[in-house]
């Protein structure tokens, strides 16, 4: 195992968050706690309860989930494309590195950042909306899975893609609409009963449904099958990585 | 008994996606601390055979070994030991000179050693400039970056893809001087240049490469010896309208308008016919006003060869 490389892969990553803190860090936490000010403590107080929680705290799940997501794509495409954007890949390609070491040191980094900022967001979200945590390992687990999983979905998206374009599509036009319409903002129980169904083939539904549970301790589906789906995705993700480096598809010609 | 070469390129062959083939059946040793010119035209596969050896191209065919190691199936064994400068400029614009320099030897599987690297920052005259964001660097300082950065894992191999592109004559200078002590203490040095003095000033061996196939490979000295050819220049009082039938027998032409005589001959024959030459002339009422030799540069040989070949 290159423990260097990996080292010096993840710290060249993180160093460019630091680099970078209001875009990386401080305006994803920015755009969420608007979420929190305007649905949890303005419009939130006059509403109901879903599943006999208070819409403020109902929330914060699926929003931390939103960034969580977001962040972990566009972290980690953003930190495998730019070599491939600049040419610097040369080194990468040449170097003494499996794609397992390549992976942990970029995906690691991304699986961080996103950590972090999860983290954060939640920290923020107390300052408007009061919530509990009633499972705290489960709710990091499925932070950590979910995060993981996403980084390797965006390093997947950063080899693919050729053009800036293409790397803003996907979180863009997929996944921020699967997220809004996963159970963020309301429980699928809410749905009529074809729409319950067909939001059940939302991978999205599953992340949002079993971080939710770790804090109230209410789901949509199942929390067993909410860690296999999301565990099966991050089983899809490593085939895939895994498949690329062996290929070299879209990195060596 | 001699010692296997450091790199033997097997039977390599590379064909595109797009159907062209970059690399045919090429075969080629690569002796231990030599310096050796891989010289070419544009597209010749200069740059795919360098890409190949370093991992960056999937060969269609062939094998490489690399200091006894296959690339392919021992590929970490291999890739620690050599450095890369590729031609063209990849930097991190918004990095600093000191963290790529560090980056790349952690990359390559080093310790950190800030010593090794300072002197390193030293030597390529980048140490003012080690907390500098590569951006504001000039070309020439973000190729001694490059430089810096295939040489902080101090590898035993050095591949130079067109090390003289864009830079200037001072840098250049300092470069050579940088790979004659690099292949001092023992690095081998493949580079690939169209600077045909580039070779001519470093190269202990020259392979000329040829719409993908090695067409000869030769030490330079030999080659220049082989196929370089010597001329007399005789710049004549009165031109010449042809050349007299008595001097029929010397290898003669004509130039300038009749004004100057080419005699081209071997020097490594005991007798270059000069003597009898200048005699027939003189002979023949045939003045001169001033004479000169020169030998043919490896540019002269190369373009001989490269052009020569159907």
């Amino acid at each position: 195992m290159n423990f260097h490389a990996i080292r010096a892969i993840y710290r060249f990553e993180m160093a460019r968050t630091f680099r970078t803190l209001m875009q990386s860090i401080a305006s994803p936490v920015l755009s969420t706690s608007l979420y929190f000010v305007v649905f949890g403590a303005a419009i939130g107080s006059r509403m109901g309860e879903v599943d006999g929680i208070h819409y403020g705290a109902f929330i914060i799940p699926g929003l931390v989930m939103l960034s969580l997501l977001t962040e972990s794509i566009s972290n980690a495409s953003f930190g495998i494309y730019m070599p491939k954007w600049s040419g610097t890949i040369y080194e990468l390609l040449s170097a003494p590195v499996s794609s397992a070491e390549v992976i942990l040191g970029y995906v690691g980094a991304a699986t961080t950042k996103s950590v972090m900022l999860g983290l954060l967001i939640l920290a923020t979200a107390r300052l408007f909306v009061p919530y509990h945590i009633a499972h705290p390992f489960w709710m990091l687990a499925f932070l950590l899975l979910t995060a993981f999983s996403f980084s390797l979905f965006g390093f997947i998206l950063g080899i693919w893609a050729d053009s800036f374009e293409k790397l803003q599509i996907v979180p863009l036009m997929i996944v921020t609409p699967l997220t809004f319409l996963g159970g963020s903002f309301y429980s699928i129980s809410m749905l009529p009963p074809l729409w319950q169904k067909i939001a059940l083939f939302n991978p999205v539904v599953y992340l949002v449904s079993g971080f939710r549970w770790s804090f109230y301790g209410v789901a949509d589906v199942a929390v067993g099958i909410s860690v296999a789906m999301t565990a099966l995705f991050m089983l899809i993700c490593l085939v895939a990585v895994w498949w690329i480096f062996k290929t070299g598809y879209r990195l060596k010609r | 008994m001699s010692q296997p070469p450091i790199i033997s390129v097997r039977n390599l062959s590379k064909t595109y996606a797009s159907g062209f083939t970059a690399l045919k059946n090429v075969k080629l040793d690569i002796q231990r601390g030599e310096i050796f010119a891989l010289l070419g035209p544009n597209g010749a596969g200069k740059t795919t055979l360098i890409g190949v050896i370093c991992g960056l191209v999937k060969a269609s065919a062939g094998q490489v070994i690399a200091d006894g190691h296959d690339i392919q199936r021992e590929y970490r064994l291999v890739r620690e030991k050599i450095g890369l400068v590729p031609q063209e400029l990849h930097t991190d614009a918004f990095e600093s000179v000191w963290a790529t320099v560090n980056f790349s030897r952690g990359l390559f599987g080093k310790p950190r050693d800030p010593s090794l690297i300072e002197k390193l920052l030293r030597e390529l005259s980048l140490w003012d400039k080690k907390d500098a964001r590569i951006m504001t660097l000039s070309g020439g300082m973000k190729r001694r970056v490059m430089i810096a950065k295939a040489l902080s894992h101090e590898p035993k191999i050095l591949f130079l893809d067109e090390p003289s592109a864009g830079v200037d004559v001072e840098l250049r200078r300092d470069m050579w001087q940088l790979v004659r002590r690099l292949r001092d203490s023992g690095v081998t040095i493949i580079l690939t240049t169209h600077y045909i003095e580039e070779a001519e000033e470093m190269a202990d061996r020259v392979g000329i490469i040829r719409q993908g196939e090695l067409i000869l490979v030769e030490e330079k000295a030999a080659l220049m010896r082989k196929l370089g050819k010597k001329q007399l220049r005789l710049q004549l009082k009165t031109p010449l309208a042809a050349i007299p039938d008595t001097l029929a027998g010397y290898a003669l032409e004509l130039a300038g308008e009749g004004q100057t005589l080419i005699y081209t001959y071997d020097d490594q024959q005991d007798d270059t016919g000069i003597a009898e030459l200048l005699r027939r002339l003189a002979a023949q009422g045939i003045d001169f006003r001033e004479l000169q030799s020169s030998q043919s540069s490896l540019e002269d040989i190369f373009v001989s060869l490269v052009q020569g070949r159907p």
